[in-house]
C-alpha cells in the first residue's frame, strides 16, 4: 500500500510535501516542459514585487563547492503581469500556487497581499523578508525582528483569512528563534526556512568579486546542515507552527531529513537548476523511503527526530 | 509548440575526440537530434550524480546525425573542472543532457546570400546552420577567427560547405593576421550579402553588428553568456535587449536567446543594468504618475 503523502500547512492541505523553492522555478512554466506541475505539492513562485524589477547586473552567479553563490536582485515583471499572465497559467495547469512576495516597506507588502487576496486561486502567501527595508538604509527586514513583525502583521491584516501567510526567514541573524517568535506573534501562520546564506567568492583571474553584487547568497547542498539545524531549533521552540524546510534538498532522503527535523513540507531549490526534473524525482524517492521504512503517513514523521530514542513512528 | 519542447535524457557517449585545441563529444540522443534546429544548445550536467558542480554546462550543438536513432555532437575547450571531467568521458558513459534549448537562428524564406561569422568555439553552431542554408539554396560565405591556428574551427568543412571561407588568427599562424572584423568588410564588399549570422564573444558580436549596420545588412547574433540552468529559471544569463515595443529588458540568453537580432542587443551596456531598462532603479512606467498610481493601485 502506498503511503499517505498528504501534508497540512495551517488550514491548507497539500497532496504531498514536495514544493519548489521561491526563485528557483519561476512560476512553473519553464519546468512544466519536463513534468506535470500539478503532481507536486505546490509551486512556490519567484518573489513578486509591486513594480517590474531589472535586478542586479551580470555576473549574477558563481559555482561554489556543492553550492551556488548568487545575487540576482529579484528580477521580475511586477504584480500586474504576474496576475495577468503567470498566475492564471499556473492555475490552468492544475498547479497549487504559493506566491512569494517582496517589497521595500510594510505598505508595499500589504498592497501585494491585498492584490493577491483579490485574485482567485492563491493557496498561500510566503513573505520574503530578505529584502532591503527602504526606511532602514536598506538593511534586510530579517535583521530586526520588530521590522519583520511589522511586515508580517501588515501582510496578515491584508490577506484573506483562508489564505495562510508564511514568513521566510534568513539564517544570517543573531537569534533565529527570536525572529521566528516575533513573526508568529505578528500572526504568521507558518515559517519557511532557510533563505540563502551570506557568502562571497573572488575570481582569482580577474581578481574581482565573482558576482557583480560582491556579496551574495549561497544555496545548494553545501548549506543543508545549516538549514536542518534551523528547522530543528525553531520546531523545538514552536512545535505547533508549521514549517516549510528548504536548503540544498537533492534527494528523497534529504526531504525526509527535513521532515524529521520538524518541517511539514520541503522545498527544492538550487538543485532544480542542475536537474529540471528534480521535484518529481525527489517525490518518487521520498515515497520509496517511506515504503522502505513501513511508514504509512508522511505526516507522522514531522519532528520525529525530537522524540526520545525508541519513540520514532512505525517500523 | 509541444514538438519543440526540450527533453532531459541520459545519453550514452559514442565518442570523445581531440580536435586541435577542442574536444568533440558525440552522444546518442534521438529526442534531442530530432527536435534540433540550428542555433540551439544543450545543457550538460557534469561530475556525476552526486556532483559538487551544480551548474549545467551549455554547449552549442555542432552536428546532428541520424546514426543510432539520432546523435548530437558538441565541442568545448577545457577551461575548468567541469569541462575537464567531460573531456575524460569514454564511450558508453552516460551524460545527463537537456535539450535542445533556446531560440534557433531564423532562416530566410528565399535563397539569399548569407555570411557566417564565428569566433573561436563560437563557430560551432554555424556549421549546422550552413548546411541548412545550403539545402535551401542559399549562398554561404564563412569568416572564422580564433587566437591561433589550433583554435580555428573545422576549416576543411568550412571550405567544403561555403562559397568562400576566410580565416583569421590573432597571431597570424593561420589565414589572415587579425580579427574576423578586420576581414569581414572585404567579404561584404566582394559578395552582395543579404544577412549576417554571428556567434562568438560579446566584443566580436558588437563589432560585427556595427559593421553589418554600416552595410545595412540584417544581423543575427548568438550570444555566449554564462548560464547555470539553461532552462530559464535561474536568471543568471541576462543581457540588455530592446524589445519590439522599444523597451529594454534584461533578457535571458537561454530562453529569449541565445539568438537575437544584433541591433536589439545593447552591447555597450552588457554587464550593467541600463538606467532605462524595465524595472531599473528609479524606473517608472511611461506616462504614469508613480505616486498616484501607487495609491490608486
Amino acid at each position: 500500500m502506498s503511503p499517505d503523502l498528504r501534508t497540512r500547512l495551517a488550514n491548507v492541505e497539500l497532496a504531498n510535501p514536495i514544493l519548489t523553492a521561491a526563485g528557483c522555478a519561476g512560476a512553473g512554466r519553464e519546468l512544466a516542459q519536463f513534468f506535470d506541475i500539478a503532481r507536486i505539492g505546490a509551486v512556490v513562485t519567484k518573489s513578486v514585487m509591486l513594480d517590474p524589477r531589472a535586478g542586479l547586473p551580470a555576473p549574477r552567479m558563481a559555482e561554489t563547492p556543492s553550492g551556488l553563490l548568487s545575487a540576482t536582485g529579484l528580477q521580475g515583471p511586477g504584480i500586474e503581469v504576474f496576475l495577468q499572465r503567470d498566475l492564471p497559467w499556473l492555475l490552468a495547469r492544475g498547479g497549487r500556487a504559493v506566491v512569494s512576495i517582496a517589497g521595500g516597506s510594510p505598505a508595499e507588502y500589504a498592497e501585494l497581499a491585498r492584490r493577491l487576496s483579490d485574485a482567485p486561486g492563491v493557496t498561500m502567501i510566503e513573505v520574503n523578508l530578505s529584502s532591503p527595508n527602504l526606511a532602514d538604509q536598506g538593511r534586510h527586514f530579517t535583521d530586526d525582528p520588530a521590522a519583520a513583525a511589522r511586515v508580517v502583521h501588515a501582510v496578515r491584516s491584508h490577506t484573506r483569512s483562508d489564505i495562510p501567510v508564511f514568513a521566510k526567514l534568513s539564517p544570517d541573524v543573531p537569534d533565529l528563534v527570536e525572529l521566528a517568535v516575533a513573526c508568529v506573534q505578528a500572526r504568521a501562520d507558518g515559517l519557511s526556512m532557510i533563505n540563502t546564506v551570506r557568502g562571497m567568492a573572488i575570481d582569482t583571474t580577474t581578481m574581482r568579486p565573482a558576482v557583480a553584487g560582491g556579496v551574495g547568497g549561497v544555496s545548494g547542498p553545501a548549506i543543508r546542515p545549516i538549514a536542518v539545524a534551523c528547522v530543528y531549533e525553531v520546531h523545538a521552540a514552536l512545535p505547533d507552527v508549521p514549517i516549510i524546510g528548504m536548503g540544498g534538498v537533492r534527494t528523497g532522503t534529504d526531504a525526509l531529513e527535513f521532515l524529521l527535523a520538524g518541517a511539514s513540507a520541503v522545498a527544492v531549490g538550487t538543485v532544480i537548476f542542475h536537474d529540471p526534473s528534480a521535484c518529481v524525482r525527489i517525490l518518487r524517492e521520498f515515497e520509496e523511503e517511506l515504503e522502505e521504512r513501513g511508514v504509512r503517513r508522511a505526516a507522522d514523521l514531522v519532528g520525529a527526530a525530537h522524540r526520545p530514542m525508541g519513540a520514532q513512528p512505525a517500523r | 509548440m509541444s514538438d519543440f519542447r526540450p527533453v532531459q535524457m541520459r545519453s550514452p557517449v559514442l565518442t570523445v575526440r581531440r580536435v586541435d585545441a577542442y574536444y568533440a563529444v558525440t552522444v546518442v540522443a534521438p529526442g534531442i537530434a530530432e527536435r534540433f534546429r540550428s542555433g540551439q544548445f544543450i545543457a550538460v550536467a557534469v561530475g556525476g550524480e552526486q556532483s559538487s558542480m551544480l551548474s549545467r554546462r551549455a554547449f552549442a550543438i555542432h552536428d546532428v546525425k541520424p546514426d543510432y536513432g539520432g546523435t548530437v555532437e558538441f565541442l568545448f575547450a577545457v577551461r575548468g573542472k567541469g569541462t575537464a571531467w567531460l573531456a575524460e568521458r569514454r564511450s558508453r558513459d552516460l551524460l545527463d543532457i537537456v535539450g535542445p534549448l533556446g531560440r534557433p537562428f531564423p532562416l530566410p524564406r528565399d535563397p539569399v546570400n548569407c555570411v557566417l561569422v564565428g569566433g573561436g568555439a563560437g563557430s560551432a553552431p554555424l556549421f549546422p546552420l550552413a548546411h541548412t542554408l545550403r539545402r535551401r539554396g542559399c549562398r554561404v560565405d564563412f569568416v572564422l577567427g580564433a587566437a591561433s591556428a589550433d583554435r580555428v574551427f573545422s576549416a576543411i568543412t568550412a571550405r567544403r560547405v561555403a562559397e568562400t571561407a576566410t580565416f583569421t588568427t590573432d597571431d597570424g599562424s593561420f589565414g589572415v593576421r587579425g580579427r574576423v572584423t578586420d576581414a569581414l568588410p572585404q567579404v561584404l564588399e566582394d559578395a552582395p550579402s543579404d544577412v549576417v549570422y554571428a556567434c562568438g564573444p560579446m566584443p566580436m558580436l558588437r563589432e560585427v553588428t556595427a559593421l553589418a549596420a554600416r552595410y545595412d545588412i540584417p544581423v543575427q547574433v548568438s550570444v555566449e553568456e554564462t548560464m547555470a540552468c539553461g532552462t530559464g529559471v535561474c536568471m543568471t544569463c541576462v543581457v540588455p535587449v530592446v524589445g519590439e515595443d522599444g523597451i529594454t529588458r534584461m533578457a535571458r540568453s537561454c530562453v529569449d536567446g541565445p539568438v537575437f537580432r544584433g541591433e536589439r542587443v545593447r552591447f555597450d551596456d552588457v554587464g550593467t543594468i541600463p538606467f532605462d531598462a524595465l524595472g531599473a532603479p528609479g524606473w517608472k512606467a511611461r506616462g504614469d504618475d508613480p505616486v498616484s498610481a501607487r495609491e490608486a493601485g
